[in-house]
């Protein structure tokens, strides 16, 4: 696994599932060579790029692609003073491309993550796994120690019951990182060579209940279940922290998730993580949050949401409420984030109007 | 293995359901010889068991059995639950249980997997039942704690179970292994994870390791079904077992993880046609689930007994009136707490 895979061609496969279905997200603030290596996978794919920094600066896509790109004036131009709640100069802003896209599944993915290799030395179609992942159900009541019984070759255990075999929609398919892992700050400080070799042949539903840190680095989800709660916070220029983008969206989302039904799949597909960020500039972004977190985590971990709340948006400004009511006491920021939740839900209602379906049960 | 870890820490204990044992031991032999083993027939077995030369061990058959617990208590030892002979009497602090028709498995690389060696290790590293972390096993060397996840989680808690997996004929059920009669399992997942607190699970017997000190009691005997056979397909005592396990370690802060190590389970005995003792198990399981889920245990429930008597009364008074299996679970129950302190070594000390 020292290197990512080259020949994806011979591995592309012969129907590009959801072709017309899925947008795939990259929030880029340099270049897109990386493209070129996911070519086979990503060709038949729409991708909506997120240009972050420097709006002058020209993103060349590679040739072939059919995409749309929006930079900041872009955002600006679009959603007016609501563009406050999306972020700057932190990949944060991805969540825009979110918002605009028309598409039932999204597929987000960093420009330095490439095509990984299983241990049999194939290419990963990382797309194809995290469709498979969406399309099959989830299993979050009951854990099943086979793990994904809806895969090839598995099933559930003795003592499944029965009544639970049929699943629940799943809502989220959060893919792994062969290769730099996805360490925060003061581990990297640690462990500077340590690299992810392990290739871990499962996919598992996380429980109900369950909290876990969600990196946007290589996510899918089905937006039309899930879009609205994956917001990427406020990060970046301006904001007191960084790096906790995907984290948060990750817990609002776990929390919603449950409080629905829905169902949120980790493991499988690996992508080949190639770029090391820098320990020291991660820490300073970090740093608060390393603290925050203490609260942050019991604060979701308690979090009940009222069974009025039986759609997304509605759980969306519940949990922005609470954050106001109880985090606002940690940092005044917590204040900031509760209402740019809410600005968040207006923009997307804006240009989502026809406005998701009540989804799932409430718990 | 650990190197603090002693091997006469360590006790193996193997439920003999079936008379011959020889290529089952020889098998082991590498990776057994070095523990003392504790072999428990099942009462019901009526053939001499085989036992080859070369081990460290103690056997025990009815008329043991009966001479330790009494002639009308050995019954509750028949079957599969003959292991639970050996967890009473062993006076270690480790235990792994390994079914008798398992042998052991390869890794993804061709390499023997030590199955005793990495129970050990995962039952010696702390779990972290609190906070998912995406890359399983934090404490395996390679692996780490990922971003987002909390400082003040990063110690973890003892774990006190480590269940294993099975490549081969994995542990599904009479109706699925009927359903898909050539259906094995040949998925090799390089990983332990922790089981998040107050996730259940089926919990299976075939390749199991706990900490014995911390929660023995709570491993017992006491669902039967009406029909209960020889097969594991005909049986749900582990699982009923394992769901207890897991409400009290919840209870007392204990982690429980799940993965490797991998044995290989041979095949043996009839899918279709054990299925017409196990659709009573299947049922059950409709209540079971959704009973232990909803258990909670109070604050003055410190230990493990204390834990497994409240558990028994609470089945007593919420699923004896749905089915007799049920109450008699429950007296089962409450009758192996009394006689672990009676014939177990104690284990008062309250949970981490």
């Amino acid at each position: 696994m020292a290197e990512p895979a080259t020949a994806t061609q011979a591995a592309a496969p012969a129907v590009a599932l959801l072709k017309d279905e899925l947008d795939i997200v990259i929030p880029t603030i340099r270049n897109l060579d990386f493209l070129e290596m996911w070519r086979p996978f990503f060709q038949p794919y729409h991708l909506i790029i997120v240009q972050d920094g420097d709006p002058s600066k020209t993103i060349k896509v590679p040739e072939g692609f059919d995409y749309e790109l929006y930079n900041r004036n872009d955002i600006n131009r679009i959603l007016g003073p609501k563009a406050s709640c999306i972020s700057f100069k932190d990949s944060a802003c991805r969540c825009f491309g979110y918002m605009v896209s028309k598409k039932k599944y999204i597929f987000t993915i960093d420009d330095d993550c490439f095509v990984a290799k299983d241990p049999s030395g194939k290419a990963i179609n990382a797309l194809e796994q995290h469709i498979k992942n969406l399309l099959s159900p989830s299993t979050p009541f009951f854990f099943n120690t086979l793990y994904d019984p809806f895969r090839e070759g598995a099933d559930f255990v003795r003592g499944y019951p029965f009544s639970l075999r049929e699943g629940v929609p799943t809502a989220a398919s959060h893919g792994l990182w062969l290769n730099i892992p996805d360490y925060d700050a003061p581990t990297q400080l640690v462990k500077p060579l340590e690299k992810n070799t392990r290739y871990v042949d499962a996919v598992l539903t996380i429980p109900k209940g369950t909290l876990f840190p969600m990196c946007g680095m290589n996510l899918a989800f089905n937006r039309e279940l899930i879009g609205p709660a994956m917001y990427f916070g406020l990060m970046g220029d301006g904001q007191p922290i960084g790096r906790y983008d995907d984290m948060w969206a990750g817990w609002c989302t776990k929390v919603i998730c449950d409080h629905l039904g829905l169902g949120v799949k980790t493991g499988l597909p690996y992508i080949f993580h190639s770029k090391a960020s820098n320990p020291f500039v991660n820490l300073r972004k970090e740093y608060k949050g390393i603290y925050w977190q203490e609260e942050i985590i019991p604060f979701f971990q308690q979090a009940v949401l009222p069974k009025d709340c039986t759609t997304v948006p509605k759980c969306y400004i519940e949990l922005a409420k609470q954050v106001k009511e109880k985090l606002s006491k940690v940092d005044p920021y917590f204040d900031k984030l509760a209402d740019a939740m809410v600005t968040w839900i207006e923009a997307w209602d804006e240009l989502n109007p026809i406005g998701p379906v009540p989804n799932g049960k409430a718990a | 293995m650990s190197l603090s870890i002693k091997d006469d820490e360590i006790d193996i204990v193997i439920g003999a359901l079936r008379p011959d044992l020889t290529s089952f031991m020889n098998e082991w032999r590498t990776i057994f010889s070095r523990f003392h083993l504790i072999i428990v027939k099942d009462p019901d077995l009526k053939e001499e068991l085989k036992i080859p030369e070369g081990f460290n061990l103690d056997v025990y058959k009815k008329p043991d059995i009966d001479r330790v617990v009494g002639t009308s208590t050995s019954t509750i030892f028949s079957g599969y639950s003959c292991r639970y002979f050996g967890y009473l009497v062993s006076r270690k602090k480790y235990i792994i249980s390994v079914d008798d028709d398992c042998y052991p498995a390869k890794d993804n690389k061709g390499i023997l997997v030590d199955a005793v060696a990495q129970h050990i290790t995962n039952l010696t590293t702390p779990a972290t039942p609190f906070f998912f972390n995406t890359l399983y096993d934090p404490f395996t060397e390679g692996a780490d704690f990922v971003r987002g996840y909390p400082f003040s989680l990063r110690s973890g808690v003892q774990c006190a179970l480590s269940c294993g997996l099975w490549l081969n004929l994995a542990d599904y059920d009479a109706p699925t292994q009927a359903l898909k009669p050539e259906e094995r399992n040949s998925r090799y997942v390089d990983a332990v994870l922790t089981v998040p607190a107050r996730t259940l699970m089926p919990i299976s017997g075939i390749n199991i390791a706990f900490n014995r000190e911390v929660i023995g009691p709570a491993l017992l005997p006491s669902l039967r079904l009406g029909g209960e056979g020889k097969f594991r397909w005909e049986t749900m005592e582990d699982i009923w077992s394992g769901m207890c396990v897991k409400v009290v370690c919840d209870h007392l802060g204990l982690g429980v993880k799940t993965g490797m190590p991998y044995v290989w389970r041979n095949d043996r005995g009839d899918a279709i046609a054990s299925l017409r003792k196990e659709w009573e198990g299947v049922k059950l399981m409709e209540e079971v689930v959704p009973f232990f889920q909803s258990v909670r245990l109070s604050r003055e429930a410190t230990t493990t007994e204390d834990c497994v008597a409240e558990v028994a009364n609470v089945v007593k008074e919420q699923l004896e009136s749905k089915d007799p299996m049920f109450a008699r679970a429950a007296k089962a129950m409450v009758d192996w707490v009394k006689l672990w302190k009676s014939v177990g070594s104690s284990t008062s000390s309250p949970g981490a």
